[in-house]
């Protein structure tokens, strides 16, 4: 196909030519970073805690007024919930991961060291925590029953002389130790605190700060009571999560003193991820509907443009028909034609789509748009032009050679 | 003439209705979407208590040791440690102060039946109230007095009073209160700031708390706190003690009218100083007075998803209206024999360009009402989904005309360009191709 011709009836509608071109350019950019930023979202949404999800179900009861004895109470509940047919484990925690709780403390490796040297999660469980979590030790040792010892408020000793052993998450382990074994070191947070063991993955229970620190995360054994805890269940059927939660629900009502137990505080930790990611999912889709709308609406202009085009030209096509030129070759002018002005947007487009990858990245926590991205929009954006371009491009060759012999 | 111009314009759109459903719709598109993240930027942005935000005041210092100081480090939440909260409250520099926290407390129910609930709570002093314009149905608040003596009384909202007392005057009423008994001395009207400026640590949108009670009884009943709190030493006598080494309070002053806010720092300057003679830091302190707009915006309390939705639904705008420019100019030029004729006859370039540019606003003005349509019902989607500001997503008068000016401009932007090129089209050429 001879460019030459297309290129000077272009050149004849600059304006018109440079309005698609542009549309065409933005399109891509914003679908280019628009598909990057869904697919971070995805990303993000799936992101593993390191937990057992799919078994878990957790639930959390509120103290009326001061509980001497919650000790006593927390201990009766677990053995309580325990017996509740289909739970394999319980334990309690002090924060669970998509809840609203959330300690954050500092490490270090000296016991004078003035600034930590990582800030991370802290979560402190009761009994059985690591097997009801369905936690990985990769290395190192679970914690020992002898090593669960009870919450003090008001500690007595100094914590000096506490060495309660922690284990800690591999990605903590390797920022504190590289490319050695954590376990056996002696690290700073509370006292003075033995590594026990590494998981493979423990998360916080919520974005705070730099992404990085994510799954930095140490575990602790305490037995705490109720009042600053939530219960955790780990049941062998998934099917049956509900009706565990129902079970243990009236369980805690039927049990101990009186305390505000409510439905409200009870779900199971896929619950609680599918809220905690609302928002990520909202904007995802919100930005997959302004992708396909986008399209269509540039879609649209290409159809409307290369129609007008199409009735324009409509004297010079018959004249190139009587001259000879076949169905297939006027039809062949025209996606040609939408092919050069596409590419030229596409080209443009790319430019655009790094400038604003660019102020993105300056304004968020965004990586470079990977390149893989630009041909994905490229591909798509040809691909639409074809379409949006064939029904005007078949009107046009559908032109009768005749036209050229009557006056306009 | 303008008769003459509508009447053509119609003419237009009936040729080629395809072709103007869908510059309409374009339009249309491209406003609803821009407007829908305008109104949620715009309600997410405004002022929270127009008309006192420029004098009340959020104090921030940093009272770490020198050891632990790092003048690198800036924590924009950082909040009073509870000596400093309460020095600065009794020397009472400002027109008006208060320290705060806040929490969630079980309230038994005074009626049989009823089951015990959980309630939002703030725990603070007397000032709360008439600095933050906080009105009241019934009672009073407390005073200055009552936080003194540690008084057993709270203000509890309209919502409370309607579940406790079924909306009778509960004033005067003993409350159960995680375990502890207070009696009601005020209660609130409907009372909800968005966003939640004076506590940026718990939800920054939503309802405001259901029970205020005094910071001295609070915390001698250790009611539960929530929000953060940063302790960065041995805490023996609890996180919540006066000399405990934890910053987790909010501290607020309104000054006065005329005063101005130079004044208090000093103030605070010399506070800090003090400090230094008093051995307990010799670093800066990083002092930080800031306004209601400057603390909101330091916190970058809008989310920045809504910024980001904002810019896409911007450029989104800029797509439809290239769009539109696009297949106006397509069809204006078009008609440039009809142009021709028209010009042979003695219209004037200006008439023209009239003409071509009532066309472009109808059918922006066209677009611009269907996509106040389509706004209308973005913000019903917004309000649907489960954010906490989503609640808030309604359209006001100020929205209500961006709508038509943004469709106009934007129309007219649209139009301009094709009409200009309309205009220009030369008479002679077209007749002679006839």
């Amino acid at each position: 196909m001879e460019l030459r011709p297309i290129l000077s009836t272009l050149r004849r509608h600059k304006i018109a030519t440079t309005l698609i071109v542009l549309e065409i350019a933005f399109s891509c950019a914003v679908v280019c970073n628009a598909l990057f930023l869904i697919g971070q979202r995805l990303e993000r949404i799936q992101r593993p805690t390191g937990l057992d999800e799919s078994h878990l179900v957790e639930l959390h009861v509120s103290g009326i007024g001061k509980d001497s004895d919650a000790l006593a109470v927390t201990r009766d509940d677990l053995s309580a919930l325990r017996a509740i047919p289909g739970v394999r484990a319980a334990s309690i925690i002090n924060q669970t991961v998509f809840g609203s709780n959330f300690g954050v403390s500092g490490i270090s490796l000296r016991p004078d060291q003035d600034k930590p040297t990582a800030t991370e999660t802290r979560y402190l469980g009761g009994t059985q925590v690591i097997e009801t979590l369905g936690l990985r030790v990769v290395s190192g040792r679970p914690f020992n029953a002898n090593e669960f010892t009870d919450f003090q408020t008001n500690p007595t000793s100094t914590p000096e002389s506490s060495s309660t052993p922690v284990i800690l998450s591999q990605a903590l382990a390797e920022r504190l130790f590289p490319g050695q074994n954590a376990v056996g070191k002696t690290l700073y947070i509370d006292g003075t605190n033995p590594v026990v063991g590494v998981v493979d993955r423990l998360v916080q229970p919520r974005d705070n700060g730099r992404s990085a620190q994510y799954d930095y995360a140490v575990l602790m054994p305490s037995n705490l009571p109720y009042s600053r805890g939530t219960y955790l269940l780990r049941v062998a059927d998934p099917a049956q999560r509900q009706a565990i939660l129902k079970t243990a629900l009236q369980t805690l009502r039927t049990h101990g003193p009186t305390r505000l137990v409510s439905s409200d505080d009870a779900r199971t930790l896929e619950q609680a991820r599918h809220s905690y990611y609302d928002d990520d999912r909202t904007m995802a889709w919100l930005l997959v509907t302004v992708c396909v709308v986008l399209l269509l609406v540039t879609a649209g202009g290409i159809v409307g443009l290369t129609s007008f085009w199409v009735q324009q030209r409509t004297r010079q096509i018959g004249i190139r028909r009587a001259l000879g030129a076949s169905k297939r070759q006027i039809l062949n002018y025209f996606q040609t034609e939408n092919l050069m002005l596409v590419s030229a947007g596409i080209a443009l487009g790319m430019l655009l789509a790094y400038a604003i990858n660019q102020l993105l990245m300056s304004k968020y926590e965004l990586p470079r748009l990977p390149l893989m991205y630009l041909p994905v929009g490229a591909v798509l954006l040809w691909a639409l032009g074809q379409v949006a371009v064939f029904w005007p491009a078949r009107k046009a060759a559908a032109v009768p050679p005749a036209i050229a012999t009557r006056s306009a | 003439m303008l008769a003459y111009y509508l009447n053509l314009a119609l003419r237009s759109f009936r040729r080629n209705k395809a072709l103007t459903a869908l510059m309409v719709l374009t339009i249309a598109l491209g406003i609803g979407a821009s407007m829908t993240t305008l109104t949620v930027f715009h309600v997410l942005s405004s002022d929270p208590i127009p008309g006192k935000s420029e004098r009340l005041f959020y104090v921030q210092m940093n009272a770490l040791p020198d050891s632990q100081y790092d003048p690198g480090d800036r924590d924009e939440l950082l909040q009073m440690t509870r000596l400093d909260a309460e020095s600065l409250l009794k020397q009472g520099h400002g027109k008006r102060q208060a320290m705060m926290s806040a929490g969630s407390v079980v309230i038994l129910p005074t009626a049989a039946g009823q089951s015990a609930f959980r309630v939002e709570s703030r725990y603070t002093t007397a000032d709360f109230f008439p600095m933050f314009d906080v009105p009241l149905k019934h009672g009073h608040a407390w005073s200055a007095r009552d936080d003194a003596d540690h008084a057993r009384v709270a203000v509890i909202s309209s919502k409370l009073n309607q579940q406790l007392f079924g909306g009778a005057d509960g004033t005067g009423r003993t409350i159960q209160v995680s375990g502890q008994s207070l009696q009601v001395i005020g209660v609130l009207n409907t009372w909800a700031v968005n966003p939640r400026f004076y506590d940026l640590t718990n939800d920054e949108f939503g309802n405001s708390e259901e029970i205020f009670v005094p910071f001295s009884t609070a915390m001698d009943l250790a009611f539960p706190l929530s929000g953060s709190m940063w302790c960065w030493g041995d805490t023996p006598e609890g996180k919540t003690a006066l000399s405990a080494p934890c910053a987790w309070l909010q501290y607020w002053t309104e000054l006065g009218a005329g005063s101005d806010a130079a004044d208090y720092r000093r103030y605070l300057d010399n506070y800090i100083a003090r400090q230094h003679d008093a051995g307990r830091f010799k670093h800066p302190g990083d002092l930080k007075l800031l306004n209601v707009m400057q603390w909101l915006d330091r916190n970058h309390v809008v989310p920045s998803d809504v910024r980001l939705q904002l810019w896409l639904a911007l450029g989104f705008l800029v797509i439809c209206l290239l769009n539109t420019i696009g297949l106006l100019l397509a069809k204006f030029l078009r008609r440039s024999s009809e142009i021709g004729v028209r010009r042979a006859l003695g219209a004037s370039r200006r008439t023209v360009f009239a003409q071509y540019l009532v066309e472009a606003g109808i059918v922006g003005l066209t677009g611009g009402s269907l996509g106040l349509g389509l706004a209308l019902l973005g913000l019903a989607i917004v309000r649907k989904q489960p954010a906490d500001y989503a609640p808030m997503a309604h359209m006001d008068l100020t929205m209500l005309l961006a709508t038509f000016g943004l469709a106009l401009l934007s129309s007219l932007l649209a139009g301009a360009l094709p009409a200009w090129q309309a205009m220009h089209v030369t008479p002679a050429i077209q007749l002679k191709s006839q």
